[in-house]
């Protein structure tokens, strides 16, 4: 047969507020490892969606084995051919490797001698799996491969596999990368989503690039740097620097890590390996890195929501306080927004005033012998909603009436007016409008003026070039040796934030493609 | 065809209109058992949720029968109210029940200004500390309070029997699985002379509205509110979960530790084996009724009540089982979470044809 396996012309697909895909084209040919590359938000995951049926296109057409097709569910989609393993796993852990596979069938009657074609199977694909096995025993790698079994049964032409390394080892990886090549031999083509640059370089044959929805390249990863690779996926246009305030010199440290490591807490979690670094007073510091990383468990490990072994990891105003909870490292003088708004940072069933008294009543003063002072407490989310223009029908109104952007302002809000010492916002503009960021900036860029010490975990490139004094990248629960913004380069950053750890002045081969892999697997 | 859609919010009409729609299904559908039992169904609802009011005395049975529920109800909201499934008030009221009975047969000559408020402590400590055995294996080892708070039930339940049947049983009670007569003094004040209207009956609503207070205005109400609706949430404001399952534990077990003491103390004035018709139980179904609000669960604990003096009413006047009681509030607590639906759902008609599938998120 000749022509592309697959052939996307022209897809367009709009969330509301956010053009997710905008005209992209794709070409995946027969035998092919194609990558997909780039940032979180660039629109992978919704193309992907795409292609294996789970959303459809407002536009553009999908043309598999040269038919142009509509694909209207995974299960549309798996009779044509394609197979997904997913990022996270769909798997019954009571049940067995043979149970959990029958119950991802189309068929009932493919259940038929499933045991021995799941073992044919995996042995001749060098995954090997023992279909009686209970899941709950298996290591993350082998449930990966339980779920590629799963597709594969399905003899797909295309197999779509969602950044399957980030929960692997390296020498997992490595046997992975094997089959993969193995079954693109054997005539599966695989689409490969990743942003991992040495892995894509070392298996990928060709590349497509996506960047805030659209496709900036198409190219062939082993004939590009992974410098070059990096430049062409991230997003950021440096601000010129006369815009922006001057560094400031010489503050007191006010927030210090001293090899703070933590142990994932969940499956799917990211272990924190050695995190030192140290925020003075006045200093606004940018933590990079692409989701996933480490920056949930760097934010718990820094409110106090999960405590790190020894106290003298994280001083807080010089006081060791690793032990403490979030309710004393308040009173030290630490703040903290979280990414998620809804049920973390806010309880969205609860009015406005209760939420600014969830985080706001010890260093606000909101409490009368045990007693919610209310008449402080209505006046507190008062003097939110004036000072960060929070359009909102007052202190009563429920938290979940707020669109996503007022809600994020009166959160940020709760904790600037508190006069914190150290404050730490993961994401401060995810979702919000212009108007609301550029509010929401300036309140960091004044707190930090006050002398307070700011911490600014974000995926977004330009407003960590826009406001941190210096910026470090998290990656696989490391965070990169901090650099003023004035010698930060794009290149420099896309390349930490790759996974490629050692951006030396050389060259960037030095590292193994699997070396960006080494996520926690504890 | 008739289909169900996510409202996006929460209906405040049918967050208490649920309750009146179960009660009204709940007639109707047992009235339908009572028809295909072959009984006039309007006279035997009517016999079992209305006579008894007019009864001689129904009021006054009413209250005495509702104030071990209400005052179980309450604690049990507070609990639920922080996610906190305390499932074993029957146990925690059997065990404050054992506790002050305990002291009142220890002390039979003690002085009623000292020994009845000694009871009513007893019987919060017993309950309160039973109720902490759930706690602690909840903390310490994870242990789902679901199961270890219905199984502490069973063993308080035994722990009763083998007391009136053995080493508690009256000498002079002809063999009958009792505990001798308590003291005239660990009954009580009573509200009238010669009544059975203990001091239970006026201490039930103050508690209602004080746990309604502690809801709502102090800051352990505020944490148990926000550990319910977003532990996240709770976490991040460093509201310590382990700390607020112990109060709950504690709360909701003391006050289901008191009820056990008045009853046997204000009521029964002796230990049997079976003190309570399921008490503990019907508490939960209070709880749910009243909409997990302290003050809503003084009508519901009033209704269920009803249930209990209907079922009497029916087993003498018509010759039903008694067992209708238990098939009531089994039926009312089925249809109040089958319209507790319509709170964040509502019908919809929707002609016959494929769902289009929605788009997931990016």
């Amino acid at each position: 047969m000749n022509g592309p396996l697959l052939r996307l012309n022209g897809i367009v697909k709009q969330f509301p507020g956010c053009l997710a895909n905008d005209h992209v084209d794709l070409t995946v040919e027969r035998n092919q490892i194609h990558a997909l590359l780039g940032e979180n938000g660039a629109g992978k995951s919704t193309l992907v969606k795409i292609i294996y049926g789970v959303m459809r296109p407002d536009e553009g057409e999908i043309i598999w084995q040269g038919e142009n097709v509509t694909i209207q569910s995974p299960a549309h989609a798996r009779r044509l051919g394609v197979g997904m393993v997913f990022q996270h796993f769909s798997l019954f852990e009571a049940l067995t490797v043979a149970e959990n596979i029958a119950l991802g069938l189309n068929d009932a009657k493919d259940r038929v001698g499933l045991r021995d074609r799941i073992v044919k199977v995996s042995t001749s694909y060098g995954l090997p799996v023992d279909p009686d096995r209970t899941v709950h025993d298996l290591s993350v790698g082998e449930r990966q491969r339980i779920e590629i079994v799963r597709c594969l049964l399905q003899n797909p032409k295309l197999l779509i596999m969602d950044e399957p390394t980030s929960v692997l080892t390296p020498k997992e990886a490595e046997t992975l990368f094997t089959t993969l090549r193995r079954l693109a031999r054997e005539g599966c083509s695989i689409l490969y989503i990743s942003h991992k640059l040495d892995e894509v370089r070392a298996l990928c044959e060709a590349a497509t690039v996506m960047r805030l929805g659209r496709v900036v390249a198409h190219c062939t990863p082993a004939e590009k740097t992974s410098r070059e690779l990096a430049a062409i996926m991230i997003s950021a246009e440096l601000k010129p620097a006369s815009e922006r305030r001057p560094a400031p010199v010489g503050g007191k440290p006010r927030l210090v890590l001293d090899k703070l490591t933590m142990r994932a807490t969940s499956e799917f979690g990211t272990s924190l390996q050695s995190i030192s670094v140290t925020v003075r007073g006045g200093e606004i510091l940018g933590i990079a890195g692409i989701a996933g990383n480490g920056q949930g468990e760097l934010m718990d490990a820094l409110s106090g929501e999960t405590l790190a072994g020894k106290p003298e990891t994280v001083l807080l105003d010089g006081v060791p306080a690793g032990h403490m909870g979030p309710y004393e490292r308040r009173r030290l003088g630490g703040c903290f927004v979280p990414e998620e708004r809804n049920g973390h940072g806010a309880v969205t069933t609860m009015s406005l005033a209760e939420n600014a008294f969830l985080s706001a009543h010890l260093r606000g003063a909101l409490v009368k012998l045990g007693v919610i002072d209310h008449r402080k407490t209505t006046a507190y989310a008062n003097s939110i909603i004036h000072r960060f223009d929070v359009r909102t029908t007052g202190a009563k109104a429920m938290a979940k009436s707020l669109s996503g952007g007022n809600l994020q302002k009166f959160l940020v809000g709760r904790e600037v007016l508190l006069d914190p010492a150290v404050l730490v916002i993961s994401q401060p503009t995810w979702g919000v409008d212009a108007g609301a960021a550029l509010a929401i900036h300036e309140a960091i860029i004044a707190l930090a003026g006050e002398g307070a010490a700011v911490i600014i975990i974000s995926q977004d490139l330009d407003e960590i070039f826009l406001l941190a004094d210096r910026i470090a990248v998290i990656a696989a629960g490391r965070l990169s040796e901090p650099v003023p913004v004035r010698e930060a380069t794009l290149e420099r950053i896309g390349l930490l934030m790759g996974g490629v750890s050692a951006p030396g002045s050389d060259t960037a081969h030095a590292e193994t493609p699997t070396a960006a892999v080494e996520t926690a697997h504890a | 065809m008739l289909s169900l859609q996510p409202r996006g919010y929460i209906s405040t009409f049918w967050s208490w209109g649920s309750p009146v729609l179960a009660l009204i299904l709940t007639a109707v559908i047992s009235g339908g058992i009572f028809a295909f039992m072959g009984r006039p169904p309007i006279l035997t609802v009517y016999t079992f949720l209305i006579s008894p009011l007019f009864a001689p005395d129904g009021l006054a049975s009413l209250a005495v029968k509702a104030a071990p529920l209400i005052m179980m109800g309450v604690g049990l909201s507070l609990a639920y109210r922080a996610n906190i499934w305390n499932i074993g008030t029957e146990g925690q009221f059997t065990i404050g029940a054992i506790t002050a009975g305990g002291v009142a047969l220890a002390l039979p000559d003690a002085p009623a200004w000292a020994l009845f408020p000694g009871l009513m402590i007893a019987g919060l400590a017993g309950g309160a500390i039973y109720a902490l055995i759930v706690a602690w294996l909840r903390t310490r080892f994870n242990a789902n309070e679901i199961l270890t708070s219905l199984m502490l039930t069973y063993i308080a339940q035994y722990l009763l029997v083998y007391l009136v049947t053995g080493p508690w049983r009256d000498p002079e009670g002809f063999g009958f699985p009792q505990t001798a007569l308590f003291s005239d003094a660990a009954a009580g004040p009573r509200l009238a002379e010669g009544s059975n209207l203990h001091l239970g009956l006026v201490l039930a609503p103050v508690i209602a509205v004080a746990a309604s207070l502690l809801l709502g205005k102090t800051v352990l109400g505020f944490q148990l509110r926000v550990l319910g609706q977003a532990p996240r949430a709770a976490k991040f404001a460093g509201f310590v979960e382990n700390r607020l399952v112990w109060l709950s534990m504690a709360i909701s077990g003391g006050l289901a530790g008191l009820a056990g003491m008045f009853e046997v103390t204000g009521t029964q004035g002796q230990l049997t084996t079976n003190i309570s018709p399921g008490y503990g139980f019907t508490a939960i179904i209070v709880a749910f009724l009243g909409r997990l609000n302290p003050i809503g669960v003084i009508p519901a604990g009033l209704l269920l009540a009803l249930t209990y003096l209907g079922g009497d009413a029916a087993q003498i006047s018509l010759g039903l089982s008694n067992a209708i009681t238990g098939i009531f509030q089994g039926i009312l607590l089925f249809c109040l979470l089958g319209s507790d639906v319509l709170i964040l759902h509502r019908f919809r008609w929707r002609p016959r044809q494929a769902a289009k599938p929605k788009g997931a998120t990016a």
